[in-house]
């Protein structure tokens, strides 16, 4: 067995391997191990299906902020409208399993396929400026998109909605809040490890040059434009894929959901959880989604109460507020998000009692 | 042909009022380069002031619309020092992205102050102001924007053309780094122009809310619709925010009017990208070369 790896008190890092390695330290690894148990084996024997649905919820979220995390964190784009794309990959599943008959696991990823596929559409008129350009372009996307789901009703069955069919894997019926969280977990960390190493690769360094100096960049000799719809791919194919995973848990699609209010969550997500970090994306997928659940729940609560019936109805738009201002202090106060957080505890408590 | 007509007319009239909407934000991204997505919301809070000042609080027209635009003008210093002055300096993606958060913030915040209801202001307009030209009507409130539109484009065309802080507000728009070491007072020049924005924001508002009545929903669309608009004419030039409004006002009513009134939604949308596809820089904007 080979010496367990401390960390360093310096930065002795002599290759650029080095510079490159995930787990500077075995412990990183026993971490992760400890977390794959938790998360594989230890929650769902102890979580009631109820909690189990909004973990659900949160891998599914995660995915999608992972995805639009590569587009604004590492590769410095806006998009505003990666909620309509989240639609396309649910459409996509749906029309793919239900008008082609195609088994789960390819109309998933078939989903996101087409939703990659549409995201070039509209990259394309406008990566080649600058990254205002890309923002707006989808915005447009945004809205055609959802006129798109209402309105091909040859298609996408207009406001009626999709109903799915049960999702079957190597021959077993898929059903249940359990048996999807190992689906849903399964991608999730498939889908993380290849955006971590991803980013590790000579794509994801050219995406942070993108991102942190354009011009810099293309000087030297980094093709832009391809590289640039390439992370808008990559990414409304995430978007896309986390589409197709929650069409199939819910079962049934209708166009509602993906507004432009879905985009900003999205962008919330990633920007609470830290812009330019794949464990931010999870934080933020986390946060929001636990942030929705309580506001509903206390929606539902003073419901309950005839007299506060009022106070309810008031508390509804409240969460668009509460986005709002969530997105706006963390920018302002501190705009690494989450993460940056995590990492400060984490390095106050390496450092004790030494810290300085 | 009275049909063609009648459109015709209110394809201009809409126009004139995505001009009149895509002034304030054309005057922020002017001098500063931010892209402000939560121009609807501004919109909106003027409109709501108004019909606070007017409404609720039962006080004469002229003199609420005065405190109208004196409060948004102050309102505009406000957001500017709270919210955008932390961020002088940083990355503009940030900026952008908190436009994006305070447009959720305002609009939640109006929801809850308001609620989704539709609202409208008394009718105050004199009847004098209405043209009639044979069968075509034009209402005396596309007539009062029309007039006021005018007034103001051509204040701030001057302004930006000749006065020293117009100027000024130029110069940080193009470079902020080297409008600083020139000596040109960034900070001040960003709190002037969200205040200007803000008041032409509420200017606008109260114009769009005698015409359609006042609703958040439809207000803060009507934010979004500014895109298109100054897209196609250019996003520094406020003469192609007119003719860009008045374009996409009238390709919108034509769409509603002959095709179909789902499709006039996006159309404007559908046009963004083809502009972004043929003519990036609107029709009169300032063509960047660099092209990264």
């Amino acid at each position: 067995m080979r010496r367990l790896r401390f960390h360093p008190c310096g930065n002795y890092k002599e290759s650029y391997e080095e510079e490159l390695t995930i787990f500077t330290t075995d412990f990183g690894r026993l971490w992760m191990g400890v977390g794959l148990f938790l998360l594989f084996v230890v929650i769902p024997l102890i979580s009631s299906h109820y909690i189990l649905y909004i973990v659900n919820h949160i891998g599914i979220a995660a995915i999608a902020a992972i995805g639009l995390n590569i587009l604004i964190g590492y590769t410095g784009q806006i998009s505003l409208g990666h909620g309509a794309f989240f639609g396309v990959g649910a459409y996509g599943a749906a029309i793919l399993a239900t008008a082609l008959g195609f088994p789960f696991w390819l109309s998933v990823i078939g989903g996101g396929v087409i939703t990659a596929c549409v995201g070039l559409i509209f990259g394309i008129p406008s990566a080649r400026l600058k990254h205002l350009y890309l923002t707006i372009a989808t915005l447009a996307g945004q809205f055609i998109l959802q006129y798109l789901f209402v309105s091909w009703k040859s298609l996408t069955r207009g406001a009626s909605g999709i109903m799915l069919p049960r999702a079957t894997l190597f021959g077993i019926d898929v059903k249940g809040d359990r048996s999807f969280y190992y689906i849903i977990f399964v991608c999730f960390v498939l889908l993380t490890w290849i955006a971590v190493n991803l980013m590790r690769t000579r794509y994801g360094r050219a995406f942070i040059a993108i991102r942190d100096n354009d011009r810099a960049a293309e000087g030297m000799g980094i093709p832009i434009f391809r590289y640039k719809l390439l992370s808008f791919a990559i990414s409304s194919f995430y978007a896309g894929f986390a589409g197709g995973l929650a069409a199939f848990y819910i079962g049934s699609i209708t166009p509602e959901p993906y507004t432009l209010m879905l985009s900003v969550e999205y962008i919330a997500m990633i920007i609470i959880g830290g812009l330019g970090s794949i464990p931010g994306s999870v934080f933020g997928a986390i946060f929001i989604t636990s942030l929705n659940e309580i506001l509903s729940h206390a929606t539902g609560f003073f419901m309950n109460i005839g007299s506060l019936t009022k106070v309810a109805l008031t508390i509804a738009p409240l969460r668009e507020f509460i986005f709002g201002l969530a997105i706006v202090l963390f920018i302002i106060f501190e705009p690494r998000g989450l993460a940056e957080v995590w990492r400060i505890v984490k390095s106050s408590f390496k450092l004790w009692p030494f810290s300085y | 042909m009275e049909f063609f007509f009648q459109l015709l007319v209110q394809g201009l009239s809409v126009g004139f009022l995505y001009a009149l909407a895509a002034l304030g934000f054309v005057m922020i991204f002017k001098s500063s380069s931010v892209l402000n997505f939560a121009h609807g919301e501004l919109l909106a809070i003027g409109a709501f002031i108004f019909l606070v000042f007017s409404v609720r609080m039962n006080l004469p027209i002229p003199i609420s619309f005065l405190f109208t635009l004196a409060g948004t003008f102050a309102l505009g210093f406000v957001i500017e020092r709270l919210f955008l002055r932390p961020l002088i300096g940083e990355a503009l993606i940030e900026v952008i992205m908190l436009t994006v958060g305070l447009a959720a913030m305002f609009k939640g915040l109006l929801l809850v102050i308001f609620g989704g209801n539709l609202f409208n202001y008394p009718d105050f307009l004199p009847k004098a102001l209405t043209i009639q030209w044979g069968a075509v009507v034009i209402q005396p409130v596309y007539v009062a924007s029309f007039i006021i539109g005018i007034i103001f484009l051509s204040i701030f065309g001057f302004f930006f053309k000749y006065s020293s802080q117009g100027i000024y507000m130029r110069s940080v728009a193009d470079n902020q780094t080297a409008a600083l070491s020139l000596g040109v007072h960034v900070r001040r020049v960003f709190a002037l122009s969200w205040a200007i924005a803000a008041l032409v924001c509420a200017l606008s508002g109260i114009l769009l809310g005698i015409m359609n009545g006042i609703n958040v929903h439809d207000i803060s669309v009507m934010g979004l619709k500014v895109f298109p608009v100054v897209i196609l004419g250019g996003l520094e030039s406020i003469g192609g925010a007119i003719i860009g409004g008045l374009i996409i006002g009238l390709l919108e009513t034509f769409t509603g009017g002959y095709v179909s009134t789902a499709l006039k939604e996006v159309v404007p949308f559908i046009v963004l990208v083809f502009i972004l596809l043929v003519k990036p820089y609107g029709l009169f904007g300032l063509v960047e070369i660099e092209r990264v």
